[in-house]
């Protein structure tokens, strides 16, 4: 089966991916119970102020994954990207159920026993030693059950912020549209989830469950110390890599990647990041030390100005936007991944239709195809068809962005709209026509630089720059094509890319 | 005779304003089984959880064995005073060898001695040790489960026992045999006993005085036979006759 010698050929990464998971939840959920328990218990005794609290935890689980990071990285000492803000994640998400279950564990005690227990001559700790908790662990224990196995699935987000996992996986097949990729991730996560479901119910149904839970959770300390001590002493900082979670992104990252490492660069690559507002953030705290933005999305999305059609315009503003924040934008990498119209090649030609101007002769007569948000954009479909006076004769046909070229090359549209670097476009031998009246505003891929991460890095500037023009659309496109329809790696996409440029070796 | 345990013009009121105690005093003598007699509600709990400090009154004097109440650190009180409550209060996880050992454990007895202590006692009240030590109280039926609770309550030798409807639980056949089982262990060991119930026949079986209470003070106290032949008329001659063909 596929899948099986898919999962065999990457068994090594795939472990390495386990094992991050594993450590994740194993942290967090120690974590989650080092805090939950004690503070459950204290609550327990101040029924006043366990709704409060409890109401708050219940908050915390409510608040998306995605916006938590965004929130927890500029927050000192536990924030950042990485282990650290996915582990406070993980424990805040895994909280609640300990919490609530200790307090309404140690509440339902029977009270007769409690008093009971007290003219017996217990003193209070002794008290929770010897009776309230034995009779409120196995509810403990449910809640740290399913604490531990929502955290195994919330733990795929983890990858986002770049803290690895299994995730990992599950975000790169996202990106590619790769479902085995999705799949290799997905599967042992469920694994996973479902090991630690077994595991913790044998705990809660065994004759002992103190005991067994005692066991269970010197095992883990266990692993977890073996973990920490396995990993290689950190030696000088790596330059950290950063990228979006789509499959060009990360394909620039790779190239980032391999081409610091051919000069002599220690890389740490933190690739698929959850979007552009996170990969900002995360390269103004020098979190990481550089990614690739696009100066439409820089000006527009980021710096919240109007956007301009000239590329050297777009790019001085954000430039000069960017140089009170900290950052430093390097020269563009060559390609402008904008909004493109698309049509067939031999269309063009019968036609006679190079440039988007040309159309007006043909509007009435072509199918136009595009995908939802392009109608709703403010530099979508309403200003397009003012900019160049097109008056199509059949209103646009909408369709999911991976259908448009296939709809295009069978003939059922004539000219669709995509992005300049889509893989298709090159896999499918189709056409770009020229925006000669510049209204689609510059999406130059520059990248984006912490002025700190300069200074610490002697030659990283020198390195990102020998980038600067060395990627135009059409090579952009064939990658995008090798990753997303040739299912091959970002990583030997990029190197082959750079073996071809001559950019492998100083 | 001295006097294990002595109430002076106890009273209590719990914070949602009901009178507990009403200027409670009685004693009771070393040795004796004094009974508690009274409806629910007339204070007779209260006034035995005052012994243990389990409730603090809000004035009047208690002394037991020998000592004011405010001097005793209610924890080493607690662990000199035999407790037995209805239904037993086990501790539902630990076995009963362990629940009996359990004030020993907390006195810091080595364990061998706490097992030697706990089989001794189960066999005191009729229990095989080697049948009855590894269950847990949901494997008993109510009177073992009233048995362990007893032994539990005397596994430290303690000059004072505390109890509250003990065989309150029981079906009729299982509370008379225990009842007598107790009078026969009590003369054999002669303990300070103070035991709290609503059953007449009860009290008068077991006490060697009965008081009988209501609302929170003591109406009437002598030996059975002085309530049976002479109750003093109104609650007291009522509630007696009321109980009794």
């Amino acid at each position: 089966m596929g899948l099986l010698r898919f999962l065999a050929e990457r068994r090594s990464e795939l472990l390495l991916l386990t094992g991050q998971h594993i450590l994740l939840v194993l942290v967090s959920a120690g974590l989650a119970m080092a805090l939950g328990v004690p503070l459950g218990i204290a609550l327990a005794r101040r029924p006043r102020l366990a709704r409060p609290v409890l109401a708050l935890a219940n908050l915390a689980q409510t608040i998306p994954s995605l916006a938590l990071f965004g929130f927890l990285i500029p927050v000192p000492f536990i924030g950042g990207i990485g282990v650290r803000t996915a582990i406070v994640a993980l424990v805040l998400y895994s909280l609640l159920p300990i919490l609530r279950n200790t307090v309404t564990g140690i509440q339902q005690v029977d009270a007769a026993v409690l008093e009971a227990a007290t003219g017996m001559g217990m003193t209070p700790r002794q008290r929770l030693r010897l009776v309230e908790l034995p009779l409120a662990l196995p509810v403990i224990l449910a809640g740290i059950r399913v604490a531990v196995v929502v955290s195994v699935g919330t733990a795929t987000i983890a990858a986002a912020i770049g803290a690895g996992g299994l995730g990992t996986y599950v975000f790169r097949g996202l990106a590619t549209v790769d479902t085995r990729l999705i799949l290799a991730g997905a599967i042992p996560a469920a694994l996973l989830a479902l090991i630690a479901d077994a595991l913790l119910g044998a705990v809660q149904k065994s004759s002992r469950p103190g005991r067994a839970a005692v066991l269970l959770a010197v095992g883990a300390a266990a692993a977890v110390l073996a973990a920490l001590l396995a990993r290689s002493p950190a030696g000088a900082r790596p330059v950290v890599v950063g990228s979006k979670n789509f499959t060009e992104q990360v394909v620039l990252g790779e190239i980032l990647g391999a081409r610091l490492e051919a000069l002599g660069f220690a890389v740490d690559r933190r690739l698929n990041l959850g979007g552009t507002s996170l990969c900002h953030a995360a390269v103004r705290e020098g979190q990481i030390d550089v990614y690739v933005e696009y100066s439409g999305t820089a000006l527009a999305d980021i710096l919240k100005r109007p956007v301009s059609p000239d590329p050297a315009a777009v790019l001085r503003t954000v430039g000069e936007g960017y140089a009170p924040l900290g950052l430093r934008v390097g020269p563009p990498l060559g390609f402008n991944n904008s909004y493109a119209l698309v049509m067939r090649r031999g269309d063009t030609q019968a036609r006679g239709t190079r440039r988007i101007s040309d159309l007006a002769r043909h509007a009435a007569t072509l199918r136009v195809g595009l995908f939802g948000e392009f109608l709703e954009r403010a530099d979508g479909m309403t200003g397009l068809v003012r900019t160049y006076a097109l008056r199509f004769g059949v209103p646009p046909r909408e369709m999911d962005l991976g259908l448009l070229y296939q709809a295009l090359a069978d003939g059922k549209v004539d000219l669709v709209v995509g992005n300049a670097t889509d893989g298709l476009i090159a896999a499918m031998d189709l056409v770009v026509l020229e925006d000669d009246r510049h209204y689609f505003p510059p999406y130059d891929a520059v990248p984006v630089m912490n002025e700190g991460s300069l200074r610490r890095h002697p030659g990283l500037l020198e390195a990102v720059e020998s980038l600067g023009g060395r990627i135009d659309e059409k090579a952009m496109r064939r990658m995008n094509y090798a990753v997303d329809g040739e299912h091959r790696g970002p990583a030997d996409v990029a190197r082959e890319f750079l073996a071809g440029a001559g950019l492998l070796s100083r | 005779m001295t006097a294990a345990v002595e109430l002076a013009d106890v009273s209590k009121r719990y914070p949602g304003g009901a009178v507990a105690l009403d200027g409670l005093s009685l004693s009771v003598d070393e040795g004796r089984v004094l009974v508690l007699l009274g409806t629910s509600g007339s204070g007779k709990t209260t006034a035995l959880k005052t012994l243990n400090r389990l409730v603090e009154p809000d004035a009047g004097s208690v002394v037991v064995l020998g000592r004011r109440l405010e001097s005793w650190d209610p924890i080493e009180l607690r662990r000199r005073t035999g407790y037995v409550i209805q239904e037993a209060g086990l501790l539902p996880h630990l076995t009963v060898e362990r629940n009996v050992g359990l004030v020993p454990e907390l006195l810091g007895w080595p364990p061998e001695r706490r097992r030697a202590r706990s089989r001794e006692l189960l066999a005191l009240m009729g229990l095989d040790p080697a049948r009855f030590a590894p269950l847990r109280p949901a494997q008993l039926s109510g009177g073992e489960r009233q048995r362990v609770g007893i032994a539990r309550a005397l596994a430290a030798d303690p000059p004072l026992l505390l109890m509250d409807e003990p065989f309150g639980a029981l079906d009729p056949l299982t509370r008379r045999r225990l009842q007598d089982e107790f009078r026969a262990l009590q003369s054999r060991l002669g303990k300070t006993v103070l035991l709290v119930t609503h059953d007449v026949p009860e009290a008068f079986r077991l006490g060697d005085e009965v008081a009988v209470m209501d609302r929170g003070r003591v109406l009437q106290r002598g030996t059975p036979a002085q309530l049976r032949e002479s109750p003093r008329p109104g609650f007291v001659a009522d509630f007696i006759a009321a109980a009794l063909p």
